[in-house]
Protein backbone atom coordinates (compact mmCIF):
# COMPACT_ATOMS: atom_id res chain seq x y z
CA UNK A 1 0.00 0.00 0.00
CA UNK A 2 1.18 3.12 -0.72
CA UNK A 3 -0.42 5.96 1.09
CA UNK A 4 0.20 9.77 0.15
CA UNK A 5 -0.66 12.43 3.21
CA UNK A 6 -1.00 15.63 2.43
CA UNK A 7 0.34 18.65 4.54
CA UNK A 8 -1.25 21.86 4.74
CA UNK A 9 -0.17 24.76 6.66
CA UNK A 10 -2.07 24.32 10.32
CA UNK A 11 -1.70 20.61 9.82
CA UNK A 12 -0.73 18.61 13.12
CA UNK A 13 -1.67 15.19 13.00
CA UNK A 14 0.15 14.74 9.53
CA UNK A 15 3.50 13.11 11.22
CA UNK A 16 0.55 10.95 13.31
CA UNK A 17 -1.43 9.72 10.32
CA UNK A 18 1.74 8.94 8.66
CA UNK A 19 3.24 6.85 11.59
CA UNK A 20 0.02 4.66 11.52
CA UNK A 21 0.20 4.22 8.38
CA UNK A 22 3.69 3.07 8.18
CA UNK A 23 2.87 0.89 11.63
CA UNK A 24 0.39 -1.09 9.07
CA UNK A 25 2.74 -1.44 6.50
CA UNK A 26 2.50 1.36 4.56
CA UNK A 27 4.88 3.10 1.93
CA UNK A 28 4.27 6.78 2.80
CA UNK A 29 4.84 9.67 0.79
CA UNK A 30 3.97 13.44 2.23
CA UNK A 31 2.54 15.95 0.12
CA UNK A 32 2.61 19.41 0.53
CA UNK A 33 -0.52 21.14 -0.39
CA UNK A 34 0.91 23.65 -3.03
CA UNK A 35 1.98 20.20 -4.96
CA UNK A 36 0.04 19.76 -8.25
CA UNK A 37 -0.13 16.09 -8.42
CA UNK A 38 0.17 13.41 -6.06
CA UNK A 39 3.13 10.74 -6.47
CA UNK A 40 2.79 7.97 -9.01
CA UNK A 41 1.24 4.57 -8.11
CA UNK A 42 -0.43 6.21 -4.52
CA UNK A 43 -3.59 3.85 -3.46
CA UNK A 44 -5.02 6.08 -0.61
CA UNK A 45 -4.29 9.52 0.30
CA UNK A 46 -4.48 10.73 3.82
CA UNK A 47 -6.09 13.86 4.86
CA UNK A 48 -5.17 14.63 8.43
CA UNK A 49 -6.20 16.41 11.21
CA UNK A 50 -5.33 19.98 12.35
CA UNK A 51 -6.41 23.52 11.56
CA UNK A 52 -5.65 23.68 7.69
CA UNK A 53 -5.12 27.35 7.25
CA UNK A 54 -6.26 28.70 10.79
CA UNK A 55 -9.86 27.64 10.16
CA UNK A 56 -9.95 31.14 8.32
CA UNK A 57 -13.94 31.53 6.31
CA UNK A 58 -14.93 28.12 7.20
CA UNK A 59 -13.02 24.92 8.74
CA UNK A 60 -11.32 22.94 5.49
CA UNK A 61 -12.98 25.52 2.83
CA UNK A 62 -9.60 27.02 2.16
CA UNK A 63 -7.59 23.51 2.03
CA UNK A 64 -10.25 22.47 -0.46
CA UNK A 65 -9.69 24.98 -3.12
CA UNK A 66 -5.91 24.32 -3.27
CA UNK A 67 -3.92 22.53 -5.47
CA UNK A 68 -3.46 19.15 -4.30
CA UNK A 69 -7.18 19.02 -3.37
CA UNK A 70 -7.49 18.95 -7.46
CA UNK A 71 -5.43 16.12 -7.38
CA UNK A 72 -7.32 13.96 -4.63
CA UNK A 73 -10.66 14.55 -6.78
CA UNK A 74 -9.75 12.99 -9.43
CA UNK A 75 -8.01 10.56 -7.32
CA UNK A 76 -11.50 10.05 -6.05
CA UNK A 77 -13.04 10.12 -8.98
CA UNK A 78 -11.17 7.66 -10.45
CA UNK A 79 -11.56 5.23 -7.77
CA UNK A 80 -9.10 6.18 -5.49
CA UNK A 81 -9.20 5.68 -1.97
CA UNK A 82 -8.80 8.93 0.56
CA UNK A 83 -9.58 9.34 4.44
CA UNK A 84 -10.01 12.18 5.71
CA UNK A 85 -9.55 12.56 9.67
CA UNK A 86 -10.85 15.38 11.83
CA UNK A 87 -10.04 18.74 9.49
CA UNK A 88 -9.55 16.27 7.10
CA UNK A 89 -13.36 15.45 6.79
CA UNK A 90 -14.27 18.52 7.16
CA UNK A 91 -12.01 18.93 3.83
CA UNK A 92 -13.82 16.48 2.34
CA UNK A 93 -17.29 17.42 3.10
CA UNK A 94 -16.19 21.42 1.56
CA UNK A 95 -14.80 19.05 -1.76
CA UNK A 96 -18.05 17.92 -1.95
CA UNK A 97 -16.39 14.60 -2.37
CA UNK A 98 -18.92 13.47 0.59
CA UNK A 99 -22.03 15.05 1.62
CA UNK A 100 -22.86 17.71 4.64
CA UNK A 101 -21.16 19.68 6.32
CA UNK A 102 -19.14 19.94 9.91
CA UNK A 103 -20.69 22.73 12.09
CA UNK A 104 -19.96 24.43 15.37
CA UNK A 105 -20.22 22.14 17.99
CA UNK A 106 -23.44 22.03 19.76
CA UNK A 107 -22.46 23.47 23.33
CA UNK A 108 -19.70 25.23 21.73
CA UNK A 109 -16.96 24.10 23.17
CA UNK A 110 -13.97 22.71 21.65
CA UNK A 111 -13.60 18.85 22.88
CA UNK A 112 -10.95 16.72 23.37
CA UNK A 113 -11.72 13.58 25.15
CA UNK A 114 -12.00 9.46 24.08
CA UNK A 115 -15.13 8.62 23.27
CA UNK A 116 -17.07 5.07 22.31
CA UNK A 117 -17.79 4.38 18.43
CA UNK A 118 -20.23 2.31 17.23
CA UNK A 119 -18.89 0.25 14.04
CA UNK A 120 -21.85 0.56 11.55
CA UNK A 121 -21.08 -1.02 9.15
CA UNK A 122 -18.07 -3.24 8.08
CA UNK A 123 -18.72 -3.31 5.06
CA UNK A 124 -15.68 -1.45 3.79
CA UNK A 125 -12.09 -1.51 3.39
CA UNK A 126 -12.06 1.11 6.61
CA UNK A 127 -14.69 -1.21 8.93
CA UNK A 128 -14.11 -4.48 8.09
CA UNK A 129 -11.10 -5.26 10.72
CA UNK A 130 -14.59 -4.20 12.94
CA UNK A 131 -17.72 -6.11 13.39
CA UNK A 132 -20.80 -4.38 12.29
CA UNK A 133 -22.16 -3.57 16.20
CA UNK A 134 -18.66 -3.24 17.93
CA UNK A 135 -18.01 -0.51 20.44
CA UNK A 136 -14.45 0.67 20.05
CA UNK A 137 -12.27 3.76 22.17
CA UNK A 138 -11.50 6.32 19.63
CA UNK A 139 -9.97 10.01 21.07
CA UNK A 140 -11.87 13.51 19.74
CA UNK A 141 -10.54 16.61 19.52
CA UNK A 142 -12.50 19.25 17.44
CA UNK A 143 -14.45 22.28 17.87
CA UNK A 144 -16.38 22.17 14.59
CA UNK A 145 -17.53 18.15 14.78
CA UNK A 146 -21.61 18.66 14.72
CA UNK A 147 -22.22 16.54 11.28
CA UNK A 148 -25.03 18.48 9.15
CA UNK A 149 -26.74 17.13 6.50
CA UNK A 150 -30.88 17.70 5.12
CA UNK A 151 -33.31 14.62 6.16
CA UNK A 152 -32.95 13.61 2.48
CA UNK A 153 -29.50 12.90 2.66
CA UNK A 154 -29.03 11.41 6.69
CA UNK A 155 -32.07 9.46 4.62
CA UNK A 156 -29.76 8.11 1.69
CA UNK A 157 -26.67 7.89 4.38
CA UNK A 158 -28.56 5.19 6.34
CA UNK A 159 -30.48 3.79 3.04
CA UNK A 160 -27.11 2.97 1.35
CA UNK A 161 -25.50 1.99 4.99
CA UNK A 162 -23.02 4.35 4.58
CA UNK A 163 -23.14 5.68 8.28
CA UNK A 164 -19.67 4.36 9.27
CA UNK A 165 -19.37 5.18 12.50
CA UNK A 166 -21.79 6.97 15.56
CA UNK A 167 -21.14 8.19 18.96
CA UNK A 168 -22.72 6.05 21.39
CA UNK A 169 -22.89 9.15 23.67
CA UNK A 170 -22.98 12.22 21.22
CA UNK A 171 -20.86 14.22 22.31
CA UNK A 172 -21.29 17.50 19.70
CA UNK A 173 -24.88 17.54 18.12
CA UNK A 174 -24.52 15.59 15.40
CA UNK A 175 -27.22 14.51 13.47
CA UNK A 176 -28.13 10.93 13.80
CA UNK A 177 -25.18 10.38 15.97
CA UNK A 178 -22.87 10.81 12.73
CA UNK A 179 -18.89 10.52 13.58
CA UNK A 180 -18.23 9.06 10.24
CA UNK A 181 -19.86 8.44 6.59
CA UNK A 182 -18.65 6.97 3.68
CA UNK A 183 -18.68 7.73 0.26
CA UNK A 184 -21.09 6.12 -1.99
CA UNK A 185 -18.46 3.87 -3.80
CA UNK A 186 -17.52 3.36 -0.34
CA UNK A 187 -13.58 4.05 -1.01
CA UNK A 188 -13.88 7.64 0.88
CA UNK A 189 -14.16 7.78 4.73
CA UNK A 190 -14.38 10.83 6.49
CA UNK A 191 -14.46 11.09 10.37
CA UNK A 192 -14.51 13.14 13.16
CA UNK A 193 -12.83 10.69 15.51
CA UNK A 194 -8.87 10.04 15.57
CA UNK A 195 -7.99 6.34 14.80
CA UNK A 196 -3.94 7.67 14.08
CA UNK A 197 -4.01 8.87 17.85
CA UNK A 198 -5.04 4.80 19.30
CA UNK A 199 -2.93 2.92 16.96
CA UNK A 200 -0.25 2.28 19.41
CA UNK A 201 -0.01 1.26 23.00
CA UNK A 202 1.68 4.19 24.34
CA UNK A 203 -1.73 6.54 22.93
CA UNK A 204 -3.35 4.69 25.62
CA UNK A 205 -5.34 2.51 23.33
CA UNK A 206 -4.95 0.62 20.32
CA UNK A 207 -8.54 0.36 19.29
CA UNK A 208 -8.22 1.98 16.16
CA UNK A 209 -4.80 -0.44 14.57
CA UNK A 210 -7.57 -2.49 13.25
CA UNK A 211 -8.41 0.61 10.70
CA UNK A 212 -4.95 0.78 9.20
CA UNK A 213 -4.50 -2.67 9.31
CA UNK A 214 -7.71 -3.70 7.12
CA UNK A 215 -6.81 -0.83 5.53
CA UNK A 216 -3.38 -2.58 4.34
CA UNK A 217 -4.38 -5.85 3.93
CA UNK A 218 -7.23 -4.65 1.31
CA UNK A 219 -4.96 -2.27 -0.50
CA UNK A 220 -2.13 -5.09 -0.55
CA UNK A 221 -4.37 -7.50 -2.36
CA UNK A 222 -6.15 -5.07 -4.64
CA UNK B 1 -16.32 48.89 -7.31
CA UNK B 2 -17.52 46.90 -4.41
CA UNK B 3 -19.13 44.18 -3.00
CA UNK B 4 -20.69 43.11 0.36
CA UNK B 5 -21.55 39.53 0.54
CA UNK B 6 -23.85 38.41 3.60
CA UNK B 7 -23.34 34.80 4.51
CA UNK B 8 -25.68 33.29 6.99
CA UNK B 9 -26.62 29.60 8.31
CA UNK B 10 -29.62 28.32 6.40
CA UNK B 11 -33.02 28.70 8.33
CA UNK B 12 -33.50 25.31 9.97
CA UNK B 13 -29.79 25.03 10.20
CA UNK B 14 -29.10 25.34 14.28
CA UNK B 15 -27.15 28.06 15.00
CA UNK B 16 -25.31 27.71 17.94
CA UNK B 17 -23.52 30.53 18.67
CA UNK B 18 -26.69 32.56 17.86
CA UNK B 19 -28.13 30.96 20.79
CA UNK B 20 -25.55 31.88 23.10
CA UNK B 21 -26.23 35.16 21.79
CA UNK B 22 -29.18 35.38 22.42
CA UNK B 23 -28.81 33.50 26.37
CA UNK B 24 -26.60 36.59 26.79
CA UNK B 25 -29.09 39.21 25.78
CA UNK B 26 -31.44 37.59 28.06
CA UNK B 27 -28.77 37.38 31.10
CA UNK B 28 -28.80 41.33 30.47
CA UNK B 29 -31.92 41.91 30.98
CA UNK B 30 -32.75 42.55 27.20
CA UNK B 31 -36.70 40.50 27.59
CA UNK B 32 -38.33 39.69 24.52
CA UNK B 33 -35.60 38.36 21.96
CA UNK B 34 -37.22 35.57 20.34
CA UNK B 35 -34.10 34.47 18.14
CA UNK B 36 -31.04 35.53 17.43
CA UNK B 37 -29.00 34.55 14.05
CA UNK B 38 -25.54 35.15 13.89
CA UNK B 39 -23.74 35.40 10.07
CA UNK B 40 -20.94 37.37 8.54
CA UNK B 41 -20.24 40.48 6.25
CA UNK B 42 -17.45 39.81 3.87
CA UNK B 43 -16.57 43.11 1.76
CA UNK B 44 -14.58 43.09 -1.71
CA UNK B 45 -12.48 45.47 -3.33
CA UNK B 46 -13.22 44.26 -6.77
CA UNK B 47 -12.18 45.42 -10.48
CA UNK B 48 -14.07 48.04 -12.27
CA UNK B 49 -15.30 45.12 -14.90
CA UNK B 50 -16.19 43.52 -12.35
CA UNK B 51 -20.26 42.07 -12.42
CA UNK B 52 -22.28 40.66 -9.70
CA UNK B 53 -22.20 37.19 -11.63
CA UNK B 54 -18.72 37.25 -10.59
CA UNK B 55 -19.26 37.80 -7.18
CA UNK B 56 -22.40 35.30 -6.89
CA UNK B 57 -19.53 32.78 -8.63
CA UNK B 58 -17.14 33.54 -5.88
CA UNK B 59 -19.73 32.88 -3.38
CA UNK B 60 -20.84 29.73 -5.08
CA UNK B 61 -16.70 28.55 -5.27
CA UNK B 62 -15.64 29.59 -2.05
CA UNK B 63 -17.47 32.35 0.34
CA UNK B 64 -20.24 30.31 1.41
CA UNK B 65 -20.85 26.54 2.10
CA UNK B 66 -24.49 26.39 0.55
CA UNK B 67 -25.05 23.11 2.24
CA UNK B 68 -25.09 24.96 4.86
CA UNK B 69 -25.02 28.81 4.56
CA UNK B 70 -27.58 31.47 2.01
CA UNK B 71 -25.70 34.10 1.00
CA UNK B 72 -26.82 37.99 -0.44
CA UNK B 73 -24.54 40.00 -3.08
CA UNK B 74 -25.11 44.13 -2.61
CA UNK B 75 -22.85 46.00 -5.11
CA UNK B 76 -21.81 49.11 -3.25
Amino acid sequence: MHAAVVVFPGSNCDRDLAVAFEAAGAKVSMVWHKDSALPSGVDIVGIPGGFSFGDYLRCGAIAANSPICRSVADHATRGGYALGICNGFQVLTETGLLPGALLRNAGLKYICQTVGLKTETSDSVYTQGYNAGDVIDIPIAHHDGNYYADDATIARLQGEDRIAFTYTQNPNGARANIAGILSENRRVLGMMPHPERAADVGHGGTDGQALFRALANALVTA
Amino acid sequence: MKARVHVMLKNGVLDPQGEAVRHALGALGFDGVNGVRQGKVIELDLAEDATEADVTAMCEKLLANTVIESYSVELI
